[in-house]
């Protein structure tokens, strides 16, 4: 069995647990939950509070509003909720990717540089978005270049970006320094410029960091981009959707369920395409 | 500052290396004629492995100068008069062994053809033209060293500085290189600089055997070394002949009484 073959084996396995211990717990659980005094300690098992996963799923295909005829389903719009989120987290990805980036050659550069700047790049990653976002959302009313307004998406993206910047910008620059003494000392001894030491030595010995660091960062992206559709109230994304959805909980507990699962898939999705990119590289350090 | 000789291919003199507070080294004059094998040998902390980065212009001395090849040393370095190997191989993992070998010539903007061709042969040299497309990391330390050997060759050097370029590897590998690495030069005519703390490698190798004290670093002797068995003999015959004993001996006295000068 190839490697990526036990892979997917061993992501069905987990989803397979995942359903059975839902079930299980759906079934034998007490109805009401459990309590201690007033501190709850298991949640409650009815289908307002646990739907039955085949309902989440049936879910999916029935119209998102009833009775209106060419209504489209939940599934739709939990799949167009989530394609533009994605779409949104991979342009934060890129925007981080590019800022990171460029963060982690300026440190390399300028010694001084790492010293006043990279404890702020991991300090960073601590301010809550919950408090960033409104800031961002904030700059619509004020920024605006030529014919282009600042939109609530672009405040999807910044967020996005500010949460996957930092593990690049780390990352990398640990890649950056990670040659030895005697390939420095080589570059050295061969009048190599700076650019020609960061082409040759320095960006192909970062690979091998950069790549989990893409990995991380993605996640970031992902949940960056949720959480700030979210807390700007932006319009169109799976994290919008789970606010809507939620406040319909009463009449269809499902839903909510669906929408979560929707930016559980765009999650899985943004890692698969690093994964991707990971086989890529890979696949062409052996050939080159 | 007595201007460079035209006949020295590195000319160290009144060099003092300070690192803060230590002296590395303390007023040391050097001269190595084109075509001459020179070792340096010591105790680690004697500043041989200073001395070498001097002369390829990785440090900057404190105090004195150094030329290679009539030039400063930095003029050499950028001219590329110079190739280094170090102790450790320092391959580039994502390169074949063939674009290892083509690493200098690259970075000097040689065409690629240019340099396919010269790292070819190079490769033939050493004997490794058979795995010229593998990765580093596929062969074995000796064979890692001959590449790193074939990369030092690569922009064709008028001097080779090598820094203990045998220590990792095992005694058979390592005799086995020391002869390699003496029919290269005798084809390429090329000068060597070698630090090494074997007293038997130096004695083999060099035509002189320049032996340092530590602390702070200077030169204690120069032992010259004369085998005739070279011209004639094999290797064996050389390993066992009395001249070589005789070498050892001197340099194994120079080095425990640095400060009684040693003649052979």
């Amino acid at each position: 069995m190839t490697r990526a073959a036990r892979q997917v084996g061993a992501v069905v396995a987990a989803l397979v647990v995942l359903a059975v211990l839902w079930e299980t717990y759906k079934a034998l659980g007490p109805a009401n939950g459990a309590s201690l005094d007033t501190t709850r300690l298991l949640p409650r098992t009815d289908d307002r509070a646990m739907p039955h996963l085949w309902t989440v799923l049936t879910t999916l295909g029935s119209p998102e509003v009833s009775g209106v005829a060419g209504s489209r389903t939940v599934g739709a719009a939990v799949l167009f909720g989530a394609l533009n989120s994605l779409r949104l987290a991979l342009l934060g990805l890129l925007l981080g990717a590019v800022v990171g980036g460029v963060l982690a050659l300026l440190m390399q550069r300028l010694r001084l540089l790492e010293a006043g700047l990279l404890p702020w790049v991991v300090l960073s990653q601590t301010v809550p978005i919950i408090a960033l976002a409104p800031l961002v959302a904030g700059w619509g009313g004020v920024l605006r270049v030529g014919s282009w307004a600042w939109s609530p998406e672009a405040s999807v993206v910044v967020i996005s970006a500010f949460l996957s910047f930092s593990p690049i910008a780390v990352g990398l620059l640990r890649g950056l320094h990670a040659p030895g003494a005697t390939e420095q000392e080589l570059f050295a001894s061969c009048a190599a410029s700076w650019r020609q030491e960061l082409v040759h030595l320095r960006l192909p010995a970062a690979v091998p960091f950069l790549l989990p660091a893409l990995r991380l960062a993605a996640a970031g992206a992902v949940v960056g981009a949720i959480v700030a559709e979210i807390s700007t109230g932006t319009r169109g994304g799976i994290g919008r959707l789970i606010i809507e959805y939620a406040q319909q909980a009463t009449s269809s507990p499902a839903r909510v369920y669906a929408a979560v699962l929707g930016a559980a898939v765009l999650g899985l999705v943004a890692a698969g395409l690093v994964a991707l990119l990971d086989a890529a590289v890979l696949r062409r350090g052996r050939l080159a | 500052m007595s201007p460079p000789s035209a006949k020295a291919m590195v000319e160290v003199s009144g060099v003092t290396q300070r690192f803060g507070t230590t002296t590395a080294l303390s007023d040391v004059s050097l001269t190595i004629a084109s075509g001459e094998f020179v070792t340096l040998i010591g105790p680690s902390g004697c500043g041989k492995s200073t001395l070498l980065r001097l002369v390829a212009d990785l440090l900057t001395p404190t105090e004195g100068t150094v030329h290679v090849a009539g030039k400063t040393a930095r003029a050499a370095r950028e001219a590329q008069d110079y190739g280094i190997a170090f102790q450790q191989a320092g391959l580039l993992e994502w390169r074949t062994v063939l674009r290892n070998v083509e690493l200098p010539l690259e970075l000097h903007g040689v065409g690629a053809r240019e340099r396919r061709a010269r790292a070819e042969e190079l490769l033939e040299v050493v004997g490794l033209a058979d795995v010229a497309d593998k990765r580093p990391s596929q062969l074995s330390g000796g064979m890692q060293q001959r590449v790193a050997i074939a990369r030092a060759l690569a922009a064709k050097p008028a001097l080779l500085l090598m820094d203990e370029p045998f220590g990792a590897l095992d005694e058979m590998t390592r005799e086995r290189l020391q002869d390699e690495l003496l029919s290269i030069r005798a084809r390429e005519g090329t000068t060597v600089l070698l630090v090494t703390h074997s007293v038997s490698e130096a004695a083999y190798l060099s035509d002189r055997v320049v032996v340092m004290s530590p602390r702070p670093g200077r030169i204690a002797a120069v032992v010259d070394v004369d085998l005739p068995l070279r011209a004639t003999g094999t290797p064996t015959d050389v390993r066992e002949s009395p001249e070589f004993f005789a070498a050892t001996t001197v340099v194994r006295e120079a080095l425990r009484a640095p400060a009684r000068v040693a003649s052979p």
